[in-house]
């Protein structure tokens, strides 16, 4: 492979397992898949001289003799038997995967009589063949992202919804992604979200781990807002040091639309979150937001595009990092005003705390401006706990480890803070504290407990509002 | 209760403390003062522990402890206090999760069960209604977007919630104008007990309107060259500092 060395030839596995399961469906649907697999054969796996992966590696995520189930599983494994999601009071409608494939638990969404849809990808492609056509692929570019093409020659499931218009979707909806195999594993899950006029939902998405063993994923999402329509989005990822996560997440936004998406990030061998967001409409708003807390060998890369295509538009990029030990991170946000998009609003940061020497952060944030009347603004920093407030906060008697911990915590509280569903953004709070106690692993949630060890309470402060 | 004894301190290489020598007992307010950068503010930092200076002499005995042994922290359960000159913005951390997490530790050092939540926010209100403190302090983040009246208000807030044995007012009085002043001096006095001190910090002898000290010290040049009773400050507020630096 191209810049790649591994000693498991991926991606010949890949093309042969291409070849070999050609599912049964329309002539249009595997056109595009051979188009996608011949991107990917011809760019194959992202390597570091590529500018836009110069910081991020992928050799040591690939280097495994992965197996690549693309039918669902067939022992019968129910997710309630290896996860549960302990957000109390957080009653959503969840849709669950298994290594990729949607597990139906027969659940019905309350709002189906309004003509929401939430199901599997799979069903999708075979009972809403027209809403298929008209919007899947058609978001996430494939042309210059191998990894967009790879899910797109091999897509099988994920999540699928679609809201009419003018139907705010009342109950929040949350996809939990896990991973459970005994051998390594490569999965790439597939999600579409149509949004009509005028409508609404709240959506988020969990990355979980519930063991220890190696997996990779290449997750595509494509989302489409109609005019008006609100988005509010959330991804929370908490995978085990051994897994590699790769999201591509494309945002198509018409006029009035607004998007606010976060991505926080607790823990995970290698994260790489890709979102672009497409500002197609007059007036349509996208806050981008993301937390990360990383460390030991954990590497986490956010790249964000904005392509203001059309005038009267603001964007509002916000990335908050904390790093500590040898843990490794990338931003790259790139800002795209064309010619026509006179008064546009953007704005972009990306604000970094590192705590050891060994701890590395490379941001690079890009303006590109071919429109004279707007207002864009960007900036990075890098630094290290402040010293002055360390020595104030310990002055009345708190500790320097407690004293590190409120400041870390109060870094990222700027972005828990916009969360605005309360219940999950007590959750997250509550889930960044650990993190920072150290005492979150990826078997929290886990009810196998197949390796469940004791954990060390590092502080007993509690900083519960009251 | 605090005893220091030829304390010499330098910051790269430079000595600012040159033989520090300070006696203060229970229920006393004693008050530094002395020109710019003589040193007022490096006392006030090497008694709480800020560890950019280099103690290279002497000691500092706090109710039988040393306290030049222990981390800053440890000196503030101990009971001593620093309002700070410049108090620090804190983004995020609200004024109440500030207080309780340093009043548990500090309660934690002692041997002592957190306090109940309930009574924690009763003490809270106790403290700002004793210091005529009406803004909602609880939710908003510590000292951010504070006037500097304000600021040093919360450091009184604090300094009235920890009810430390040693307060340091460290140039409290700068950037206030006669109003704040008023509440804070009102505060220190409303604070004042037979079982604490307070070591006052000032450029002006105006705080001593409002706190009357029982001993004044001149600090120039890193040593104290003069100590008297509350007259000396009105002498150097008539005279200047030139007159103690031809004495010098």
């Amino acid at each position: 492979m191209e810049g790649i060395t591994t000693n498991y030839n991926t991606k010949e596995t890949l093309i042969r397992l291409f070849g070999e399961n050609r599912p049964e469906e329309l002539p249009a649907m595997a056109r595009l898949r051979e188009q996608a697999m011949e991107a990917f054969v011809q760019n194959g796996f992202p390597h570091t001289k590529l500018e836009k992966w110069r910081n991020t590696d992928l050799s040591r995520s690939l280097n495994h003799a992965f197996i690549f189930p693309l039918e669902p599983a067939s022992d019968g494994t129910e997710p309630e038997d290896i996860f549960r999601c302990d957000v109390p009071g957080f009653n959503t409608h969840m849709v669950s995967l298994l290594n990729g494939r949607v597990i139906d638990q027969g659940n019905t969404l309350p709002q189906a009589a309004e003509g929401v849809i939430v199901c599997s990808m799979a069903e999708a492609f075979e009972k809403y063949k027209d809403l298929i056509e008209r919007h899947y692929a058609k978001y996430a570019g494939f042309g210059d992202n191998a990894m967009i093409a790879l899910n797109t020659a091999f897509a099988r499931d994920g999540v699928f919804i679609f809201i009419p218009d003018n139907v705010e979707v009342s109950r929040i909806v949350q996809t939990v992604n896990l991973i459970h195999s005994t051998e390594p594993v490569f999965v790439q899950p597939r999600n579409l979200v149509i949004m009509g006029r005028n409508s609404s939902l709240r959506l988020v998405m969990c990355d979980d781990s519930v063991d220890n063993n190696v997996g990779f994923i290449n997750s595509v999402s494509e989302f489409v807002l109609a005019e008006n329509a609100r988005l509010d989005h959330y991804k929370l990822q908490n995978k085990n040091d051994h897994s590699a996560l790769i999201n591509n997440s494309a945002f198509h936004l018409e006029a009035g639309a607004n998007l606010s998406t976060s991505a926080i990030s607790l823990n995970g061998g290698l994260i790489r979150n890709e979102t672009r967001v497409l500002l197609n409409g007059r007036s349509s708003h996208a806050d981008v937001l993301g937390a990360y807390l990383m460390d030991r060998h954990q590497h986490i890369d956010n790249q964000v595009f904005i392509d203001h295509a059309v005038s009267d538009c603001t964007s509002n990029e916000l990335f908050k990092g904390i790093l500590d030990d040898s843990a490794s991170g990338v931003f790259n946000g790139h800002i795209l005003v064309r010619k026509d998009a006179q008064r546009t609003n953007a704005y972009q940061n990306n604000k970094n705390i590192l705590i050891s020497d060994k701890a590395v952060i490379d941001t690079k944030p890009f303006l590109e401006i071919y429109a004279d009347d707007v207002k864009c603004s960007h900036g990075a920093t890098v630094g290290q706990l402040d010293a002055e407030a360390m020595f104030y906060l310990r002055s009345r008697g708190i500790s320097a480890s407690n004293a590190r911990m409120l400041l870390m915590y109060a870094f990222v509280a700027e972005i828990v803070n916009r969360i605005s569903i309360p219940e999950l953004r007590e959750r997250i709070d509550d889930l960044v504290k650990k993190r920072l106690r150290g005492e979150l692993s990826v078997c929290d949630q886990c009810v196998l407990h197949c390796n469940s060890r004791e954990q060390k309470i590092a502080f007993d402060i509690d900083m519960s509002k009251i | 209760m605090l005893s220091i004894k030829n304390l010499r301190a330098s910051i790269n290489g430079k000595e600012i403390l040159r033989g520090i020598n300070l006696e203060i007992r229970p229920g006393e307010v004693h008050a530094i003062m002395g020109p710019n950068g003589t040193g007022k503010s490096t006392l006030a930092s090497v008694i709480a522990g800020r560890d950019i200076f280099e103690i290279e002499e002497g000691e500092i005995i706090f109710r039988g402890k040393n306290l030049l042994e222990m981390p800053v922290e440890d000196r503030a359960s101990e009971g001593i206090f620093l309002s700070f000159q410049y108090p620090v913005e804190i983004p995020g951390v609200s004024i109440t999760n500030f207080m309780r997490t340093a009043v548990n530790e500090q309660r934690k050092y002692h041997g002592l069960d957190p306090m109940p939540a309930n009574e924690f926010l009763a003490k809270m209100e106790e403290k700002k209604r004793m210091l005529d403190i009406h803004a909602k302090l609880a939710n908003r983040s510590v000292n951010e977007g504070f006037s500097g009246g304000e600021k040093k208000k919360n450091e009184i807030f604090q300094l009235a919630m920890l009810e430390p044995a040693l307060a340091i007012l460290d140039e409290t009085d700068s950037g206030l104008d006669i109003d704040a002043l008023k509440v804070v001096a009102n505060g220190v006095n409303k604070l004042r007990r037979p079982d604490n001190a307070f070591l006052v910090i000032t450029h002006y002898q105006r705080l001593l309107d409002y706190i009357v000290p029982d001993i004044v010290h001149v600090l120039f040049d890193g040593r104290i060259v003069r100590s008297g009773g509350k007259e000396l400050a009105m002498e150097l507020e008539e005279k200047g500092y030139e007159w103690i630096r031809a004495e010098a």
